[in-house]
């Protein structure tokens, strides 16, 4: 039976070297967990990737919950979780507390007078790119929810739920039809 | 109360928080800027600039980081663990639960009509709501200084420039690390 150590040496290493947010832990995960450590295989791991992205949170964590329950049941998951979570909610922790005595630094005021812009020029990238594969009328929803979000100052969790509920609608509708 | 708050923001955030990172930033932003006004906006940025030079999910980070700006409101560093653990927690909370549960009804989930059709349904939404987050980055409801992220023609020299560099695939750290160093050459008084 593999350790709980084991299971959250693993996904610590996994948390520690994420840069970069859900995406970019994909080969790493693929790297410690497939070839590695063979807890599942590729075939399977696609799914879980599919199922980590319908389910809420983020990809990291729900990819560590399922494995770690896999390999050893519900402590497992508890001890895949806190090994992705511990790297990150540590070096946060100390830069929290650290960031506040150097922040009316003039040096470190600039850089963050730098970044800021660049930190928006990244988050507008995956817009554009999740965009790209839709059809064009989804164009539509994109747009009136951001304006609707930003503007009008909706709750986005409305949003989604109005989203979801608008899709299986939909999809409830074409199985009547394919009945008929 | 404040932490009890902090809690049910971040249990939200962890609820909704469909489609990863980026389209967590809106729902951060709403209950962290807009509703409770824990942080300022140029002070969102700062932790979204944060998040992308340290490892772990962006969730994970702000959830940390903010906790522990709220909690040690509440006084001292102690508190301030306190409130990082509690929002950490909190926004791990539904993965865990959910995951678990999807685990044991794996395959019933992934093929069932109705899961699929929500999904296909919020897919749109979400990248609304990552580019409603860029939007308030850019546009801020209010004027204050704190607010602003753009302060003059720099900023946005910086933001194309790092548009252009996403878009040619270079790595992010590297973009940051890059218009940090420029901020300093900038705006840093010699």
């Amino acid at each position: 039976m593999v350790s709980l150590r084991t299971v959250f040496a693993s996904f610590f290493r996994i948390g520690l070297f994420t840069f970069g947010g859900g995406y970019a832990m994909i080969p790493i995960i693929e790297r410690e967990i497939i070839d590695r450590r063979r807890w599942i295989d590729r075939r399977e791991f696609l799914d879980l990737l599919t199922l980590a992205q319908s389910v809420p949170g983020p990809i990291a964590v729900n990819t560590s919950v399922f494995v770690g329950y896999k390999v050893r049941g519900m402590r497992g998951a508890v001890a895949a979780l806190l090994g992705a979570v511990v790297p990150s909610f540590t070096i946060i922790l100390l830069i929290a507390l650290f960031f506040a005595g150097i922040r009316q630094n003039a040096v470190v005021d600039a850089a963050f007078k730098g970044m800021r812009p660049a930190v928006v020029a990244l988050i507008i990238g995956p817009v554009l790119s999740l965009a790209h594969g839709m059809h064009a009328a989804m164009y539509g929803i994109i747009v009136l929810a951001a304006l609707a979000i930003w503007g009008l100052g909706w709750s986005p969790v409305a949003i989604l739920a109005m989203a979801a509920a608008a899709g299986i609608a939909w999809e409830l509708r074409m199985a009547r039809k394919i009945k008929n | 109360m404040l932490l009890l708050e902090l809690f049910v923001s971040y249990l939200k955030i962890g609820f909704f928080g469909f489609g990863g990172g980026y389209a967590m930033l809106s729902l951060i932003q709403n209950e962290v800027v807009v509703r409770h006004a824990w942080m300022t906006n140029a002070q969102f940025a700062d932790i979204v600039a944060i998040s992308q030079i340290t490892p772990g999910p962006i969730a994970i980070n702000s959830a940390t980081y903010v906790g522990y700006t709220v909690g040690s409101q509440l006084g001292g560093a102690a508190y301030g663990l306190l409130g990082s653990v509690v929002a950490t927690f909190a926004v791990c909370l539904p993965s865990l639960t959910l995951m678990i549960a999807v685990a044991r009804f794996f395959l019933r989930l992934k093929d069932n009509r109705l899961v699929e059709g929500a999904m296909r349904g919020m897919r749109p939404v979400v990248v609304g709501m990552i580019a409603a987050a860029a939007l308030l980055l850019i546009f801020p409801h209010s004027e204050a200084p704190g607010d602003r992220n753009f302060i003059d023609a720099w900023s946005w020299a910086l933001f194309g420039g790092v548009m252009i560099g996403s878009w040619r695939k270079v790595n992010p750290i590297l973009l940051i690390a890059l218009s940090a160093a420029a901020g300093i050459v900038i705006y840093y008084p010699f």
